[in-house]
Protein backbone atom coordinates (compact mmCIF):
# COMPACT_ATOMS: atom_id res chain seq x y z
CA UNK A 1 0.00 0.00 0.00
CA UNK A 2 1.58 3.43 -1.16
CA UNK A 3 2.20 5.68 2.05
CA UNK A 4 3.62 8.63 2.50
CA UNK A 5 7.23 8.69 1.64
CA UNK A 6 9.70 8.14 4.40
CA UNK A 7 7.77 9.65 7.59
CA UNK A 8 7.75 7.12 10.34
CA UNK A 9 6.20 3.76 9.71
CA UNK A 10 4.63 2.41 12.29
CA UNK A 11 3.41 -0.99 11.15
CA UNK A 12 4.10 -3.37 7.93
CA UNK A 13 2.93 -6.75 6.50
CA UNK A 14 4.91 -8.31 4.01
CA UNK A 15 3.26 -10.93 1.60
CA UNK A 16 0.55 -12.34 4.66
CA UNK A 17 -1.57 -14.83 4.35
CA UNK A 18 -3.90 -16.58 7.08
CA UNK A 19 -5.14 -19.36 7.34
CA UNK A 20 -7.53 -20.43 10.03
CA UNK A 21 -8.24 -24.39 10.23
CA UNK A 22 -8.50 -25.56 6.69
CA UNK A 23 -9.56 -22.08 5.60
CA UNK A 24 -7.72 -19.27 4.01
CA UNK A 25 -9.04 -16.35 5.42
CA UNK A 26 -7.25 -13.58 3.00
CA UNK A 27 -4.43 -14.14 -0.02
CA UNK A 28 -1.06 -12.81 -0.04
CA UNK A 29 -0.70 -9.03 0.15
CA UNK A 30 1.12 -6.13 2.09
CA UNK A 31 0.40 -3.38 3.79
CA UNK A 32 2.12 -0.44 5.09
CA UNK A 33 1.09 2.15 7.91
CA UNK A 34 2.60 5.52 8.38
CA UNK A 35 2.25 7.36 11.39
CA UNK A 36 -1.20 9.81 10.67
CA UNK A 37 -2.52 7.39 8.95
CA UNK A 38 -5.66 5.54 9.17
CA UNK A 39 -6.54 2.04 7.91
CA UNK A 40 -9.82 0.76 7.42
CA UNK A 41 -10.70 -3.47 7.72
CA UNK A 42 -13.90 -4.24 5.81
CA UNK A 43 -15.79 -6.93 5.13
CA UNK A 44 -18.66 -9.51 5.46
CA UNK A 45 -19.58 -11.59 8.90
CA UNK A 46 -16.63 -13.96 9.55
CA UNK A 47 -14.57 -13.11 6.32
CA UNK A 48 -11.60 -12.91 9.17
CA UNK A 49 -11.36 -9.41 9.97
CA UNK A 50 -10.40 -9.72 13.63
CA UNK A 51 -7.69 -12.48 12.67
CA UNK A 52 -6.27 -10.29 10.75
CA UNK A 53 -6.05 -7.47 13.09
CA UNK A 54 -5.06 -9.80 15.92
CA UNK A 55 -2.39 -10.83 13.87
CA UNK A 56 -0.93 -6.84 13.01
CA UNK A 57 -1.73 -6.78 16.74
CA UNK A 58 0.69 -9.50 17.31
CA UNK A 59 -1.39 -11.60 18.95
CA UNK A 60 -0.99 -14.76 16.37
CA UNK A 61 1.95 -14.82 13.81
CA UNK A 62 0.56 -14.79 9.98
CA UNK A 63 0.95 -18.25 8.58
CA UNK A 64 2.80 -16.72 5.59
CA UNK A 65 4.74 -13.82 5.18
CA UNK A 66 5.52 -11.34 8.04
CA UNK A 67 4.77 -8.56 10.01
CA UNK A 68 6.48 -5.26 11.53
CA UNK A 69 5.96 -3.12 14.50
CA UNK A 70 8.10 -0.32 14.40
CA UNK A 71 10.51 -1.74 11.72
CA UNK A 72 10.70 -5.08 13.90
CA UNK A 73 9.44 -8.25 13.59
CA UNK A 74 7.25 -8.81 17.13
CA UNK A 75 9.38 -11.33 17.88
CA UNK A 76 12.14 -9.11 18.78
CA UNK A 77 9.94 -6.95 20.49
CA UNK A 78 9.83 -7.12 24.24
CA UNK A 79 6.29 -7.63 25.67
CA UNK A 80 5.62 -4.33 27.49
CA UNK A 81 7.72 -2.15 25.48
CA UNK A 82 5.55 -2.99 22.58
CA UNK A 83 2.15 -1.89 24.58
CA UNK A 84 3.72 1.18 24.53
CA UNK A 85 4.02 1.31 21.13
CA UNK A 86 0.72 -0.34 19.89
CA UNK A 87 -2.68 -0.57 21.73
CA UNK A 88 -5.45 -2.92 21.31
CA UNK A 89 -9.68 -2.30 21.35
CA UNK A 90 -10.58 -6.05 21.41
CA UNK A 91 -14.41 -6.67 20.53
CA UNK A 92 -15.27 -8.31 23.96
CA UNK A 93 -15.17 -6.88 27.04
CA UNK A 94 -15.78 -9.39 29.68
CA UNK A 95 -16.35 -8.24 33.60
CA UNK A 96 -16.95 -10.68 35.44
CA UNK A 97 -15.95 -8.86 38.71
CA UNK A 98 -16.79 -5.64 40.11
CA UNK A 99 -14.17 -2.57 39.82
CA UNK A 100 -14.19 0.82 39.53
CA UNK A 101 -14.62 2.87 36.19
CA UNK A 102 -11.23 4.51 37.39
CA UNK A 103 -9.84 1.66 38.31
CA UNK A 104 -10.58 -0.62 35.27
CA UNK A 105 -9.03 2.41 33.34
CA UNK A 106 -5.92 3.00 35.05
CA UNK A 107 -5.03 -1.09 33.94
CA UNK A 108 -4.15 0.72 30.54
CA UNK A 109 -0.49 2.08 32.47
CA UNK A 110 0.59 -1.29 32.87
CA UNK A 111 2.97 -1.58 30.61
CA UNK A 112 4.50 2.16 31.54
CA UNK A 113 4.74 0.68 35.19
CA UNK A 114 7.66 -1.41 36.78
CA UNK A 115 6.98 -4.80 38.24
CA UNK A 116 6.76 -3.38 42.08
CA UNK A 117 5.31 0.03 40.72
CA UNK A 118 1.74 1.26 41.36
CA UNK A 119 -0.06 4.42 39.37
CA UNK A 120 1.03 7.75 40.60
CA UNK A 121 -1.31 10.72 40.47
CA UNK A 122 0.24 11.38 37.21
CA UNK A 123 -1.41 7.90 35.89
CA UNK A 124 -4.50 8.77 37.50
CA UNK A 125 -4.42 12.13 35.89
CA UNK A 126 -4.13 10.55 32.70
CA UNK A 127 -7.01 8.45 33.22
CA UNK A 128 -9.31 10.45 34.11
CA UNK A 129 -8.06 12.72 31.40
CA UNK A 130 -9.19 9.74 28.99
CA UNK A 131 -12.81 9.44 30.75
CA UNK A 132 -13.27 13.09 30.23
CA UNK A 133 -12.71 12.40 26.62
CA UNK A 134 -15.09 9.87 26.45
CA UNK A 135 -18.21 11.73 28.21
CA UNK A 136 -17.21 9.21 31.32
CA UNK A 137 -15.32 11.88 33.92
CA UNK A 138 -18.66 11.82 35.99
CA UNK A 139 -18.90 8.10 36.45
CA UNK A 140 -15.46 7.48 37.33
CA UNK A 141 -16.78 5.84 41.17
CA UNK A 142 -19.34 3.93 39.59
CA UNK A 143 -18.63 -0.19 39.51
CA UNK A 144 -18.24 -1.07 36.09
CA UNK A 145 -20.97 -4.16 36.15
CA UNK A 146 -23.75 -1.15 37.05
CA UNK A 147 -22.94 0.17 33.55
CA UNK A 148 -24.46 0.18 30.23
CA UNK A 149 -22.99 -1.62 27.34
CA UNK A 150 -22.17 1.49 25.57
CA UNK A 151 -20.62 2.94 28.83
CA UNK A 152 -18.53 -0.27 29.02
CA UNK A 153 -17.31 0.40 25.11
CA UNK A 154 -16.24 3.63 26.61
CA UNK A 155 -14.44 2.43 29.52
CA UNK A 156 -12.78 -0.14 26.95
CA UNK A 157 -11.65 2.99 24.91
CA UNK A 158 -10.26 5.36 27.85
CA UNK A 159 -8.13 2.49 29.03
CA UNK A 160 -6.84 2.47 25.87
CA UNK A 161 -5.98 5.83 25.60
CA UNK A 162 -4.90 5.80 28.99
CA UNK A 163 -2.35 2.76 27.35
CA UNK A 164 -1.05 5.69 25.27
CA UNK A 165 0.55 3.61 22.42
CA UNK A 166 1.23 5.73 18.97
CA UNK A 167 -0.42 2.59 17.15
CA UNK A 168 -3.97 1.99 18.04
CA UNK A 169 -5.67 -1.12 16.78
CA UNK A 170 -9.34 -1.18 16.84
CA UNK A 171 -11.98 -3.79 16.46
CA UNK A 172 -15.51 -2.64 15.77
CA UNK A 173 -14.69 0.13 18.01
CA UNK A 174 -18.37 1.79 17.45
CA UNK A 175 -19.84 -1.34 18.83
CA UNK A 176 -22.93 -0.44 21.68
CA UNK A 177 -22.54 3.30 20.66
CA UNK A 178 -25.31 5.64 20.15
CA UNK A 179 -24.48 7.50 17.16
CA UNK A 180 -23.52 10.68 19.05
CA UNK A 181 -20.79 8.71 20.68
CA UNK A 182 -20.16 6.46 17.23
CA UNK A 183 -18.67 9.80 15.62
CA UNK A 184 -17.65 11.49 18.68
CA UNK A 185 -15.03 8.36 19.08
CA UNK A 186 -14.28 8.39 15.38
CA UNK A 187 -13.63 11.52 15.52
CA UNK A 188 -11.15 11.60 18.64
CA UNK A 189 -9.33 8.66 16.64
CA UNK A 190 -9.46 11.16 13.63
CA UNK A 191 -7.56 14.05 15.99
CA UNK A 192 -5.23 11.45 17.51
CA UNK A 193 -4.15 10.34 14.09
CA UNK A 194 -4.00 14.06 12.38
CA UNK A 195 -1.70 14.28 15.70
CA UNK A 196 0.98 11.99 14.40
CA UNK A 197 -0.34 8.56 15.79
CA UNK A 198 -1.77 5.41 13.55
CA UNK A 199 -4.95 4.11 13.64
CA UNK A 200 -6.29 0.35 12.10
CA UNK A 201 -9.80 -0.40 12.50
CA UNK A 202 -12.69 -2.77 11.70
CA UNK A 203 -15.53 -1.35 10.88
CA UNK A 204 -18.91 -2.46 9.83
CA UNK A 205 -20.40 0.85 8.79
CA UNK A 206 -19.41 1.59 5.00
CA UNK A 207 -20.47 5.58 5.35
CA UNK A 208 -18.28 5.75 8.52
CA UNK A 209 -14.97 4.01 6.63
CA UNK A 210 -15.82 6.55 3.99
CA UNK A 211 -15.33 9.24 6.23
CA UNK A 212 -12.52 8.71 8.10
CA UNK A 213 -10.03 6.04 6.50
CA UNK A 214 -7.09 6.95 4.38
CA UNK A 215 -7.16 3.01 3.14
CA UNK A 216 -9.38 0.57 3.20
CA UNK A 217 -8.69 -3.03 3.22
CA UNK A 218 -11.50 -5.23 1.91
CA UNK A 219 -12.11 -9.18 2.75
CA UNK A 220 -14.63 -10.98 0.51
CA UNK A 221 -14.78 -13.67 3.43
CA UNK A 222 -13.53 -16.15 0.27
CA UNK A 223 -9.73 -15.14 0.45
CA UNK A 224 -9.82 -12.48 -2.05
CA UNK A 225 -8.25 -9.13 -0.82
CA UNK A 226 -8.54 -5.36 -2.35
CA UNK A 227 -6.10 -3.09 -0.69
CA UNK A 228 -5.98 0.52 -1.71
CA UNK A 229 -6.22 4.02 -0.97
CA UNK A 230 -10.16 4.49 0.25
CA UNK A 231 -10.93 5.72 -3.41
CA UNK A 232 -9.84 2.93 -4.80
CA UNK A 233 -11.65 0.34 -2.50
CA UNK A 234 -15.08 1.78 -2.07
CA UNK A 235 -16.79 1.14 -4.87
CA UNK A 236 -20.18 -0.06 -5.20
CA UNK A 237 -19.40 -2.87 -7.30
CA UNK A 238 -16.19 -3.69 -5.39
CA UNK A 239 -18.55 -3.90 -2.25
CA UNK A 240 -21.59 -5.78 -3.82
CA UNK A 241 -19.26 -8.46 -4.91
CA UNK A 242 -17.53 -8.55 -0.99
CA UNK A 243 -20.89 -8.47 0.40
CA UNK A 244 -22.64 -10.54 -1.79
CA UNK A 245 -25.31 -8.33 -2.21
CA UNK A 246 -26.05 -4.85 -4.36
CA UNK A 247 -24.84 -1.95 -3.18
CA UNK A 248 -25.82 1.59 -4.47
CA UNK A 249 -23.63 4.95 -4.55
CA UNK A 250 -25.04 7.78 -4.12
CA UNK A 251 -23.45 11.61 -4.01
CA UNK A 252 -25.50 13.76 -1.70
CA UNK A 253 -24.11 17.71 -0.70
CA UNK A 254 -20.41 16.63 -1.70
CA UNK A 255 -20.96 13.46 0.31
CA UNK A 256 -20.58 10.06 -0.70
CA UNK A 257 -23.11 7.42 0.59
CA UNK A 258 -23.09 3.50 -0.11
CA UNK A 259 -27.13 2.06 0.60
CA UNK A 260 -27.90 -1.58 0.20
CA UNK A 261 -30.56 -1.98 -2.35
CA UNK B 1 -9.54 2.92 44.68
CA UNK B 2 -6.81 1.68 47.18
CA UNK B 3 -3.31 3.47 47.06
CA UNK B 4 -0.07 2.27 48.60
CA UNK B 5 -0.27 3.44 51.79
CA UNK B 6 -3.78 2.57 52.05
CA UNK B 7 -3.14 -0.98 51.44
CA UNK B 8 -0.16 -1.07 53.96
CA UNK B 9 -2.95 0.37 56.54
CA UNK B 10 -5.37 -2.77 55.43
CA UNK B 11 -2.77 -5.39 55.88
CA UNK B 12 -1.49 -4.22 59.06
CA UNK B 13 -5.43 -4.41 59.91
CA UNK B 14 -5.51 -7.99 59.00
CA UNK B 15 -2.23 -8.73 60.68
CA UNK B 16 -3.27 -7.67 63.87
CA UNK B 17 -6.61 -9.40 63.63
CA UNK B 18 -4.47 -12.64 62.81
CA UNK B 19 -2.41 -12.44 65.96
CA UNK B 20 -5.21 -11.59 67.94
CA UNK B 21 -6.94 -15.00 66.70
CA UNK B 22 -4.18 -17.16 67.38
CA UNK B 23 -3.43 -15.46 70.70
CA UNK B 24 -7.23 -16.72 71.49
CA UNK B 25 -6.67 -20.10 69.68
CA UNK B 26 -3.81 -20.40 72.02
CA UNK B 27 -5.22 -19.25 75.28
CA UNK B 28 -8.93 -21.20 75.11
CA UNK B 29 -9.26 -24.96 75.75
CA UNK B 30 -10.37 -27.31 78.76
CA UNK B 31 -7.59 -25.93 80.11
CA UNK B 32 -7.78 -21.75 80.28
CA UNK B 33 -3.91 -20.54 79.82
CA UNK B 34 -4.07 -16.59 80.10
CA UNK B 35 -2.32 -14.62 77.99
CA UNK B 36 1.20 -13.84 79.48
CA UNK B 37 1.60 -17.59 80.53
CA UNK B 38 0.55 -17.83 76.10
CA UNK B 39 3.40 -15.62 76.01
CA UNK B 40 6.10 -17.18 77.83
CA UNK B 41 5.50 -20.27 76.86
CA UNK B 42 6.51 -19.02 73.29
CA UNK B 43 8.98 -16.53 73.58
CA UNK B 44 10.34 -17.67 76.99
CA UNK B 45 10.53 -21.16 77.09
CA UNK B 46 8.59 -21.19 80.51
CA UNK B 47 8.43 -25.00 81.76
CA UNK B 48 5.46 -26.39 83.15
CA UNK B 49 2.12 -28.43 81.85
CA UNK B 50 0.22 -25.09 80.35
CA UNK B 51 3.34 -24.25 78.56
CA UNK B 52 3.67 -28.14 77.01
CA UNK B 53 -0.10 -27.88 76.30
CA UNK B 54 0.29 -24.81 74.49
CA UNK B 55 3.56 -25.71 72.42
CA UNK B 56 2.43 -29.23 72.04
CA UNK B 57 -1.03 -29.46 71.43
CA UNK B 58 -2.22 -25.68 70.75
CA UNK B 59 0.75 -24.11 68.86
CA UNK B 60 0.70 -26.86 65.74
CA UNK B 61 -3.00 -26.74 65.15
CA UNK B 62 -3.18 -23.12 65.57
CA UNK B 63 -0.57 -22.73 63.34
CA UNK B 64 -2.11 -25.91 60.87
CA UNK B 65 -5.90 -24.38 60.85
CA UNK B 66 -4.36 -20.53 60.00
CA UNK B 67 -2.32 -22.09 57.48
CA UNK B 68 -4.91 -23.88 55.75
CA UNK B 69 -7.21 -21.21 55.69
CA UNK B 70 -4.66 -18.97 53.87
CA UNK B 71 -3.47 -21.63 51.46
CA UNK B 72 -7.22 -21.87 50.63
CA UNK B 73 -8.53 -18.30 50.39
CA UNK B 74 -5.26 -17.52 48.56
CA UNK B 75 -6.34 -20.31 46.37
CA UNK B 76 -9.74 -19.58 45.79
CA UNK B 77 -8.74 -16.27 44.52
CA UNK B 78 -6.23 -17.40 42.51
CA UNK B 79 -9.14 -20.25 40.99
CA UNK B 80 -11.41 -17.13 40.33
CA UNK B 81 -8.81 -14.86 38.43
CA UNK B 82 -7.48 -17.93 36.46
CA UNK B 83 -11.20 -19.14 35.47
CA UNK B 84 -12.51 -15.55 35.65
CA UNK B 85 -15.70 -16.94 37.39
CA UNK B 86 -16.65 -15.88 40.55
CA UNK B 87 -18.14 -19.47 41.53
CA UNK B 88 -14.55 -20.46 41.19
CA UNK B 89 -13.26 -22.33 44.44
CA UNK B 90 -9.91 -24.52 45.37
CA UNK B 91 -11.90 -27.66 44.73
CA UNK B 92 -13.50 -26.55 41.70
CA UNK B 93 -11.04 -28.34 39.62
CA UNK B 94 -11.04 -31.87 41.28
CA UNK B 95 -7.36 -31.53 43.35
CA UNK B 96 -9.57 -32.08 46.24
CA UNK B 97 -11.17 -34.89 45.00
CA UNK B 98 -7.82 -36.46 43.90
CA UNK B 99 -6.35 -35.36 47.34
CA UNK B 100 -9.84 -37.40 49.12
CA UNK B 101 -9.53 -40.47 46.98
CA UNK B 102 -5.71 -40.62 48.10
CA UNK B 103 -6.41 -40.24 51.59
CA UNK B 104 -9.33 -42.32 51.83
CA UNK B 105 -7.28 -45.03 50.24
CA UNK B 106 -4.37 -45.08 52.42
CA UNK B 107 -7.30 -45.08 55.58
CA UNK B 108 -8.98 -48.16 54.06
CA UNK B 109 -5.89 -50.36 54.11
CA UNK B 110 -5.33 -48.75 57.85
CA UNK B 111 -2.24 -46.46 56.86
CA UNK B 112 -0.42 -44.48 59.46
CA UNK B 113 -0.89 -40.93 59.77
CA UNK B 114 2.49 -39.81 57.74
CA UNK B 115 0.94 -42.18 54.93
CA UNK B 116 -2.71 -40.72 54.77
CA UNK B 117 -0.65 -37.12 54.86
CA UNK B 118 1.55 -38.57 51.78
CA UNK B 119 -1.60 -40.29 49.85
CA UNK B 120 -3.43 -37.41 49.81
CA UNK B 121 -0.87 -34.58 48.29
CA UNK B 122 0.02 -37.79 45.94
CA UNK B 123 -3.69 -38.29 45.21
CA UNK B 124 -3.96 -34.09 44.32
CA UNK B 125 -0.77 -34.24 42.37
CA UNK B 126 -2.74 -37.08 39.99
CA UNK B 127 -5.73 -35.38 39.40
CA UNK B 128 -4.28 -31.46 39.07
CA UNK B 129 -2.10 -33.92 36.46
CA UNK B 130 -4.48 -35.36 34.70
CA UNK B 131 -7.07 -32.26 34.56
CA UNK B 132 -3.84 -30.36 32.91
CA UNK B 133 -3.28 -32.96 30.54
CA UNK B 134 -7.20 -33.50 29.56
CA UNK B 135 -7.70 -29.92 29.18
CA UNK B 136 -4.14 -29.42 27.05
CA UNK B 137 -5.03 -32.10 24.70
CA UNK B 138 -5.05 -30.41 21.57
CA UNK B 139 -3.19 -27.48 22.36
CA UNK B 140 -6.27 -25.26 22.97
CA UNK B 141 -7.02 -24.28 26.64
CA UNK B 142 -9.96 -22.28 27.05
CA UNK B 143 -11.46 -21.37 30.33
CA UNK B 144 -14.30 -23.14 29.80
CA UNK B 145 -12.56 -26.72 28.84
CA UNK B 146 -10.00 -26.42 31.75
CA UNK B 147 -13.56 -26.08 33.98
CA UNK B 148 -15.37 -28.65 32.21
CA UNK B 149 -12.42 -31.30 32.48
CA UNK B 150 -12.16 -30.46 36.29
CA UNK B 151 -15.71 -30.39 37.40
CA UNK B 152 -15.97 -34.10 35.30
CA UNK B 153 -12.40 -35.00 36.92
CA UNK B 154 -14.07 -33.93 40.67
CA UNK B 155 -17.30 -35.96 39.71
CA UNK B 156 -14.98 -39.14 39.42
CA UNK B 157 -13.55 -38.63 42.14
CA UNK B 158 -16.90 -37.91 44.36
CA UNK B 159 -17.81 -41.43 43.01
CA UNK B 160 -14.84 -43.67 43.88
CA UNK B 161 -15.16 -41.33 47.87
CA UNK B 162 -18.59 -42.96 47.89
CA UNK B 163 -17.43 -46.22 46.75
CA UNK B 164 -14.80 -46.27 49.40
CA UNK B 165 -16.94 -45.19 52.00
CA UNK B 166 -19.64 -47.94 51.41
CA UNK B 167 -16.76 -50.49 51.46
CA UNK B 168 -15.27 -48.86 54.92
CA UNK B 169 -15.87 -50.63 58.17
CA UNK B 170 -18.02 -48.57 60.80
CA UNK B 171 -14.58 -47.84 63.00
CA UNK B 172 -12.86 -46.34 60.07
CA UNK B 173 -15.85 -44.53 59.10
CA UNK B 174 -16.19 -41.73 61.55
CA UNK B 175 -12.05 -40.74 60.86
CA UNK B 176 -13.11 -41.26 56.90
CA UNK B 177 -16.01 -38.80 57.22
CA UNK B 178 -14.40 -36.30 59.42
CA UNK B 179 -11.38 -35.60 56.92
CA UNK B 180 -13.88 -35.21 54.30
CA UNK B 181 -15.62 -32.40 56.47
CA UNK B 182 -12.24 -30.65 57.48
CA UNK B 183 -10.69 -32.18 60.50
CA UNK B 184 -7.92 -30.03 62.29
CA UNK B 185 -7.71 -32.11 65.43
CA UNK B 186 -5.06 -34.89 63.70
CA UNK B 187 -3.19 -31.88 62.15
CA UNK B 188 0.02 -31.59 63.88
CA UNK B 189 2.73 -30.88 61.17
CA UNK B 190 1.59 -27.73 59.77
CA UNK B 191 5.29 -26.31 59.26
CA UNK B 192 5.93 -27.67 55.16
CA UNK B 193 2.53 -26.23 54.29
CA UNK B 194 3.23 -23.05 55.80
CA UNK B 195 6.55 -23.28 53.89
CA UNK B 196 4.37 -23.60 50.90
CA UNK B 197 1.83 -20.79 51.77
CA UNK B 198 4.92 -18.35 51.81
CA UNK B 199 6.72 -19.68 48.58
CA UNK B 200 3.01 -19.27 46.89
CA UNK B 201 2.74 -15.50 48.02
CA UNK B 202 6.02 -14.68 47.44
CA UNK B 203 5.70 -16.07 43.63
CA UNK B 204 2.88 -14.67 42.91
CA UNK B 205 2.99 -11.13 44.18
CA UNK B 206 5.41 -9.61 41.27
CA UNK B 207 2.57 -10.78 38.89
CA UNK B 208 -0.59 -9.48 41.15
CA UNK B 209 -1.08 -6.45 38.51
CA UNK B 210 -0.53 -8.96 35.83
CA UNK B 211 -3.76 -10.66 37.12
CA UNK B 212 -5.75 -7.01 37.05
CA UNK B 213 -4.76 -6.92 33.27
CA UNK B 214 -5.94 -10.78 33.16
CA UNK B 215 -8.96 -9.60 33.95
CA UNK B 216 -10.10 -8.01 30.94
CA UNK B 217 -9.86 -10.57 28.89
CA UNK B 218 -7.04 -12.62 26.92
CA UNK B 219 -6.54 -9.95 23.61
CA UNK B 220 -6.62 -7.03 25.76
CA UNK B 221 -4.18 -8.48 28.31
CA UNK B 222 -1.95 -9.47 25.97
CA UNK B 223 -2.10 -6.26 24.26
CA UNK B 224 -1.11 -4.21 27.46
CA UNK B 225 2.29 -7.01 27.50
CA UNK B 226 1.19 -9.99 30.01
CA UNK B 227 2.25 -13.22 28.76
CA UNK B 228 -0.89 -14.96 29.18
CA UNK B 229 -0.30 -18.33 28.62
CA UNK B 230 2.57 -18.56 30.63
CA UNK B 231 0.59 -16.53 33.37
CA UNK B 232 -2.22 -19.70 33.07
CA UNK B 233 0.15 -21.95 33.82
CA UNK B 234 1.65 -20.44 36.73
CA UNK B 235 -1.94 -19.80 38.59
CA UNK B 236 -3.09 -22.95 37.43
CA UNK B 237 -0.07 -24.79 39.00
CA UNK B 238 0.26 -22.60 42.46
CA UNK B 239 -3.54 -22.77 43.00
CA UNK B 240 -3.28 -26.62 42.76
CA UNK B 241 -0.50 -26.52 44.92
CA UNK B 242 -1.61 -24.78 47.45
CA UNK B 243 -5.20 -26.36 47.52
CA UNK B 244 -3.15 -29.77 47.69
CA UNK B 245 -1.15 -28.70 50.52
CA UNK B 246 -4.33 -27.64 52.46
CA UNK B 247 -6.17 -30.33 52.20
CA UNK B 248 -3.34 -32.80 53.09
CA UNK B 249 -2.71 -30.81 56.36
CA UNK B 250 -6.46 -30.19 57.52
CA UNK B 251 -8.92 -32.21 54.78
CA UNK B 252 -11.52 -30.71 52.62
CA UNK B 253 -12.73 -27.80 54.48
CA UNK B 254 -15.83 -25.99 52.58
CA UNK B 255 -16.59 -22.78 51.82
CA UNK B 256 -13.12 -20.55 53.25
CA UNK B 257 -12.05 -20.80 49.49
CA UNK B 258 -15.00 -19.29 47.88
CA UNK B 259 -16.40 -16.86 50.42
CA UNK B 260 -13.32 -15.06 51.71
CA UNK B 261 -12.02 -13.78 48.42
CA UNK B 262 -15.41 -12.74 47.82
CA UNK B 263 -15.86 -10.92 51.36
CA UNK B 264 -12.58 -9.40 50.86
CA UNK B 265 -13.22 -7.85 47.34
CA UNK B 266 -16.45 -6.07 48.63
CA UNK B 267 -14.03 -4.76 51.45
CA UNK B 268 -11.50 -3.50 49.47
CA UNK B 269 -12.15 -4.16 46.01
CA UNK B 270 -10.83 -5.93 42.79
CA UNK B 271 -6.83 -5.01 42.73
CA UNK B 272 -4.92 -8.44 43.51
CA UNK B 273 -1.74 -6.56 45.39
CA UNK B 274 -4.21 -5.92 47.78
CA UNK B 275 -6.65 -8.60 47.46
CA UNK B 276 -4.34 -11.51 47.41
CA UNK B 277 -2.71 -10.86 50.76
CA UNK B 278 -5.50 -9.73 52.26
CA UNK B 279 -7.43 -12.72 51.35
CA UNK B 280 -4.45 -15.00 52.68
CA UNK B 281 -4.71 -13.07 55.93
CA UNK B 282 -8.44 -12.97 56.11
CA UNK B 283 -8.39 -16.96 55.48
CA UNK B 284 -6.26 -17.87 58.13
CA UNK B 285 -7.87 -15.89 60.43
CA UNK B 286 -11.24 -16.85 59.68
CA UNK B 287 -10.41 -20.87 59.83
CA UNK B 288 -8.94 -19.83 63.32
CA UNK B 289 -11.44 -18.15 64.82
CA UNK B 290 -13.96 -20.67 63.26
CA UNK B 291 -11.72 -23.76 64.46
CA UNK B 292 -10.87 -22.27 68.15
CA UNK B 293 -14.65 -22.23 68.55
CA UNK B 294 -15.30 -25.72 67.18
CA UNK B 295 -12.82 -27.43 70.18
CA UNK B 296 -14.40 -24.88 72.53
CA UNK B 297 -18.25 -24.07 72.40
CA UNK B 298 -19.42 -27.63 72.97
CA UNK B 299 -16.28 -28.40 74.75
CA UNK B 300 -15.69 -31.61 75.50
CA UNK B 301 -17.77 -32.82 71.77
CA UNK B 302 -15.10 -31.16 68.73
CA UNK B 303 -17.27 -30.17 66.06
CA UNK B 304 -15.48 -30.85 62.41
CA UNK B 305 -14.22 -27.13 61.59
CA UNK B 306 -15.51 -27.13 57.92
CA UNK B 307 -19.32 -27.29 59.52
CA UNK B 308 -17.96 -24.08 61.54
CA UNK B 309 -16.50 -22.28 58.45
CA UNK B 310 -19.92 -22.89 56.30
CA UNK B 311 -22.17 -21.94 59.79
CA UNK B 312 -20.24 -18.45 59.90
CA UNK B 313 -19.42 -17.82 56.32
CA UNK B 314 -23.08 -18.38 54.78
CA UNK B 315 -24.79 -15.73 57.01
CA UNK B 316 -21.78 -13.43 56.23
CA UNK B 317 -21.75 -13.82 52.63
CA UNK B 318 -25.42 -13.51 51.91
CA UNK B 319 -25.25 -10.39 54.26
CA UNK B 320 -22.87 -8.44 51.71
CA UNK B 321 -24.26 -9.63 48.97
CA UNK B 322 -27.42 -7.82 49.97
CA UNK B 323 -25.83 -4.81 51.01
CA UNK B 324 -23.91 -4.51 47.75
CA UNK B 325 -26.58 -4.78 45.05
CA UNK B 326 -25.47 -4.50 41.90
Amino acid sequence: MASTDSSLVLLEADGIALQVGARWLCCEFSLRLAAGECLVLLGPNGAGKTTLLHTLAGLRAPTVGSVRLGGCPYADWDSLAAARFRGLLAQQQPDHFSASVLQTTLIGRHPHLGRWGWESAADVAIAQAALAEVGLAELEGRDILSLSGGERQRVSIATLLTQAPRLFLLDEPTNHLDLHYQIAVLELFARLRHAGRGVVMVLHDINLATRFADHVILLDGKGGVLAGTRDEVLQADHLSRAFEHPIRRLDVDGRTLFIPD
Amino acid sequence: MPGRTSSGFVIAGLVLAGACALAWALAAGDLPIGLGEVFDALFRGAEGMGADVVRELRLPRAVAVFVCGGLLALAGALMQVLLRNPLADPYVLGVSGGAAVGALAAMLVGASSWAVDGAAFGGALAAMLVVFGLAHGDGSWTQTRLLLTGVIVAAGCGAAVTLMLSLATDTRLQSMLFWLMGDASGASRPWPALAVLVAGLVVVLPFARDLNVLARGEATATALGVRVQRLRYLLYVLASLLTAAAVTLVGSVGFVGLIVPHVVRFAIGNDQRLLLPAALLAGGTLLTVADTAARTVMAPVQLPVGVLTALIGVPVFLFLLSRNPR
